[in-house]
This record gives structure tokens, sequence and C-alpha cells, in this order.
């Protein structure tokens, strides 16, 4: 089996996704070779072949053309498998790819059952198996589901290329998060409010609790999106990646991305009237209650120690 | 201006799941239903251009039983001026492909100068539809979407990227977007509006008129995920859940340290 792996370069950045394509190519049992639009002087250290565009000659991501740099490899590489993290730029060139191929194409595999991909959905409350039926197929990969035991070393053979085409799209400038306030990577216990708190009069019964156990207070994006909290407070993929000694997460369900920001904290308590909730596979205790009922007690009592 | 957003129902995620008897897709009864919430961005980003423009006509399609008419009534009702049900009872048998190739084949002499889809679905999650739309039509398309701004066949948008940075992106019509949570604040439609709603049209067209191609994969298997890491769970009076928790805390953390 062949598989060629995109990594992904960013505002002068290889991104660390691209150890994760590794492993599951080992996993896969597979022969693998790279690609990359990026620059030399941040290649992955691995001993792979790499066939490399050059980021300043190319521009930032243009889906026209990195879909058409890849659709060149593939053609001279013929590999069985593409595969993608599945990030802001996988799931948007997966499918182009895919289609340019007459692939079929699997999103954020998060396991392989007798070489079946495995996937979330509903929100990770169920997990699907599914049959690919092309030659060649196309697969972005969950961030975090594959790993390597070590950080692999070497060196890539690299091997240039280029494109003269032109994207539909013009790409005119990165807007950076704001920033400032509340920095919750520095917090020992955050207390994150999620939707289920149900109105944004809520958040201060969230902000007590955090005040009562010396933390912050984080939230969960609906929350962010609803104006009811500031977004630098926001924990997840698209927001803060947080990993304090205390995380509780009230009334939030533990969508994939929202556990992508916090599952690295030591030690994580979950509210929730959902005693199904995705939360539960992450969570050191799932306390299954209302938090508009539990939250003032338990603050109360966490104030009277 | 000629517009058309594309929606699906999906079932509430609060919802208990049951997994159905051909054990590859969830079972559909007793499920609440309702607009997927990426969907929902769409719609409102396509009833404000409408707005914007003053001359345009825009099209809600809906793949899917009878029953997914009560969610397109909700897109009507928000602003839309006409729907297209696709009818098709079997439409979770169908993967992303052919949905998508449905869809273009729908769109594809209609010469729409706007497209709008979620980025995903909240039960599937492929996220491919709205892409593989683009590129059976043609065109230009840019997904995740956090802004957008149109003006004269020109559009500016965001697209949303990893820890809160955004790419700014041009492009012109005609073009698909595909929007992700945050865009705009989707509106709830007025008592008026949902009166108004009634009387538009509606139109099925039965799914075999427009699939074209074969499926390039199928579903072996859904089940529920093992439950991993062996967490407690409480349950009970909040008044001992809290003293049971705070034991726990003092005992497992250093927090009250
Ligand atoms: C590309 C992308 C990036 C994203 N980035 C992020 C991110 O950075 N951060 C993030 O959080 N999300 C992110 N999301 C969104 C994510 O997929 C989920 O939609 C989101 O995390 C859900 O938030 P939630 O858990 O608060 O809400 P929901 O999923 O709606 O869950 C609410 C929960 O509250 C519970 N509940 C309801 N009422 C009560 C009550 N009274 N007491 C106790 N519990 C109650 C419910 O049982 C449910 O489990 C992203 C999505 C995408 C597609």
């Amino acid at each position: 089996m062949k598989l060629l792996l995109i990594a992904e370069y960013r505002d002068g950045q290889l991104l660390a996704g691209w150890s994760e394509l590794l492993a599951f190519s080992r996993e896969m049992g597979g022969e693998s070779v790279f690609f990359l639009v990026g620059s030399e002087e941040h290649l992955p250290t691995c001993d792979e072949k790499l066939y490399l565009a050059d980021s300043s000659a190319c521009g930032e991501y243009n889906p026209d053309l990195h879909k058409k740099l890849i659709v060149d490899i593939v053609n001279k590489e013929q590999p069985d498998m593409v595969v993608f993290s599945h990030s802001s730029y996988g799931w948007d060139l997966a499918p182009r790819v895919a289609f340019a191929l007459g692939a079929s194409q699997v999103s954020e595999v998060v396991d392989v059952s007798d070489g079946v991909p495995v996937i979330p959905v509903c929100n990770s409350k169920l997990r699907r198996e599914v049959k690919i039926k092309t030659d060649q197929a196309v697969v972005t990969l969950q961030a975090g589901a594959f790993g390597l035991q070590e950080e692999p070393s070497g060196t890539p053979t690299v091997e240039k290329i280029s494109v003269d085409a032109a994207g539909r799209t013009t790409f005119t400038g990165y807007e950076q998060a704001e920033s400032g306030g509340v920095d919750l990577a520095k917090a020992s216990v955050i207390v994150s409010a999620g939707r289920g708190i149900g109105k944004p009069e809520n958040v201060e019964m969230i902000a007590g609790l955090a005040r009562a156990l010396g933390g912050e207070y984080g939230a969960s994006r609906p929350v962010v999106d609803s104006e009811w909290v500031e977004h630098n407070r926001q924990v997840g993929t698209t927001g803060q990646t947080v990993a304090p000694k205390l995380y509780v997460a009230c009334g939030i369900s533990g969508a994939i991305q929202h556990l992508a920001g916090m599952k690295k904290s030591e030690f994580i308590v979950a509210v929730n009237t959902d005693k199904d909730a995705p939360v539960g596979e992450v969570a050191d205790v799932l306390v299954v209650a209302d938090l508009k009922q539990f939250v003032p007690v338990l603050t109360e009592k966490i104030e009277s120690l | 201006m000629k517009i058309l957003v594309c929606i699906k129902q999906v079932p509430d995620m609060e919802s208990k799941f049951k997994v159905d008897d051909s054990g590859t897709w969830y079972d559909r009864a007793d499920l609440a239903w309702r607009m997927n919430e990426y969907d929902e961005y769409a719609v409102e980003q396509a009833v404000q251009l409408k707005e914007q423009v003053g001359d345009s006509d825009l099209t809600v399609l809906c793949i899917g039983g009878d029953q997914v008419k009560e969610t397109m009534k909700k897109a009507l009702a928000m602003g839309c001026d006409r729907g297209a049900h696709i009818l098709d009872d079997e439409v979770s048998t169908k993967e992303p492909y052919q949905i998508a190739s449905i869809i273009a084949e729908y769109a594809q002499d209609k010469s729409f100068d706007l497209i709008f889809t979620g980025m995903q679905s909240q039960d599937r999650g492929s996220g491919q539809v709205g892409i593989l739309v683009a590129e059976f039509l043609g065109l230009p398309s840019v997904s995740t979407i956090v802004d957008f701004v149109y003006e004269d066949g020109k559009i500016d948008v965001k697209r949303e990227l990893e820890g809160g940075v955004k790419a700014c992106v041009g492009l012109s019509a005609p073009a698909l977007l595909t929007c992700q949570l945050g865009l705009n604040t989707p509106r709830y439609p007025t008592l008026p509006n949902i009166m108004k709603a009634k009387k538009k049209e509606l139109l099925s067209i039965p799914v075999e008129d427009l699939l074209k191609v074969e499926a390039r994969q199928e579903t072996a298997r859904v089940y529920f995920p093992e439950k991993k890491g062996g967490g407690l769970v409480l349950e009970g009076e909040v008044d001992q859940l809290a003293d049971q928790l705070i034991q726990i805390l003092k005992e497992k953390t250093g927090v009250f340290a």
C-alpha cells in the first residue's frame, strides 16, 4: 500500500500534524511519500521522499493551485491513498482532490478497523465504519487520533516541483486572534460554560464557581458566538488550548473541537444533564445534574470550606 | 441576482440515539428534528445578501422525505423566496458525492450567482458536500467562512483557521461558500413571516430525476463508541453530589491545598 501524505505550512511555519500522518501510514503498513507547499528551511524530520513546492512562489493557501500540484504528484506516484489532517487546510482541499481523482473521501478518521476507516458521527455519540468502493481514496485524520511512540528523525529526500497555474481565489492576508485580557493558559483551574447554561445571565454563575476555586472561567464556542463571553475565553480548536490542574465543563457536550482544547487537563469534571454526553469520554468525574441547580450549591459549599 | 442555499434536516444532537435495524445508521423514531446548525448561518447570510442587493431570487434546497418540508418552511419564514424539495425517502443512505451530484444537477442550468451551504452537517459531519457541489459546477469555492462582504460581483470573505486566526480571501461571483458558526446571528422567523411563508412555492422533485452517479462508499457499520477512561459517573441529589465532588477534588487534586 502506498500513501501520499500532505503536510501543511502556514505563514512561515511547518504545522505539527505531519507526524500524525506518518503514524497513520505506519499503522496502515504503508510506504509513504510526503507533499508540502512550504520551504526548505522547515522540513519534516523523516526519511521519506518529499515533494516540495516553494511557498514563496506559490503564495499562501490557494485551493486551485494546491489541488493541481497534488493531482500531478498522484499521477506520478499512483498512491492508493492521499492523507490529510482534518484541519482547515485538509477539509478544504481533500474534497477537491478527491473529486479530481474520482476517489472516495472519508473525513475525520479516528481509527482503522480491519483496514476500514472509522469516523465519529452525531457529535461523537456514534462511530461509523466506511467501506470505500473506489481504487484510490482520500482521507482526513482527526487531530490527535494517530501518534508515534517516538518523534521521527531523519532528513527527507527532497524533489522540488512547481506549477504555473493561477487560482480563482486571492489570499489577501491573515487576521490574528485578538489578544489581551485573560490568559487561560496560566490558570490552574478553569470552569467553562457551555450552551447548557441556557442564557447569558448564567455566565456569572460559572464565573462565581471559578472564583471560589481560585481560577478563571472559559467557554465553549456557541457561548462565544452568542457574545455572552468574549473570544479570548474560548477553549478549543479555534480558541485556546489549555491544560489546567482542574477543568470543570458545565453544560458542554464534548464535541471534538472543544475536547481538542482541554483534554490535556490533569483532572476533568463535567456537569451535564445528559449521561451519554460525549464529554463523559474524557471526564474523570461526570456529574449528572442540572447545572443551574448544582453549580450554586457547589459554589456555596466551596466558599464555606 | 439568483441565490441558492442548501440546508439539511438533522436530529437534535442531545437526542438519545439508537442504531437502526440495518446497523448502518441511527433509528429515526422518537427524534426531534431541526435545521442543521451550520445551515442556519448559511440561510441568514443568503437572506441578508438578498436584502442588500434588492432585486434577487433566493431558493432554499433540501433533500429528504416529506418530513424535511417543516425545516424548509423555517427557511422560507426567515426570508427565502421559494423551496426546491428533492424528495428522497432514502436520503440517509446517500453518501456526500451523491448528495453533491444531486444538488449540482438541480443547479446546473439555473445560473445561480451565489450558493451557500453549511460547512458540515451535525450528524454525518463529512464537510464535503458544499465543496463537491462547487467542483461539479466548476465554481470557485471557499469553506468555513466567518465573515462575508459582497459588492458588485466581488466577494470578500474570512475563512476560519485554527487558533482564532482567519485568512482573508477575495473571489468573484459565481461562487460557492460554506458557512461556519458565528458568521452572523440567524434571525427568528416572526409570526407574520411564518404566515407569509405558507404561501411560498415549495416544489417537490423526485430524486430519481437528479441522481446520475453511483455511490463511491457505503456504511459498513454504526455503533456506540466504547466508554474509555472509565470516569466516575455521579447521580443523585445536588446537595449530596456537591459533597461527593468536593471530597473527590480534595483527594485527587491540589485545588483546595
Ligand atoms: C471547525 C470548527 C471549529 C470549532 N472550534 C470550536 C472551539 O474552539 N471550541 C468549541 O467549544 N467548539 C468549537 N466548535 C464547535 C463544536 O463543534 C461544538 O458545536 C461546540 O463545542 C458545542 O458547544 P457546547 O458543548 O457548549 O454546546 P452543545 O453541543 O449544544 O452542548 C450543550 C450541552 O449542555 C447540556 N445541558 C443542557 N442543559 C443543561 C443543564 N441545564 N445543565 C447541565 N447540562 C446541560 C446538554 O446535555 C449538552 O450536552 C468548532 C466547530 C467547528 C466545525
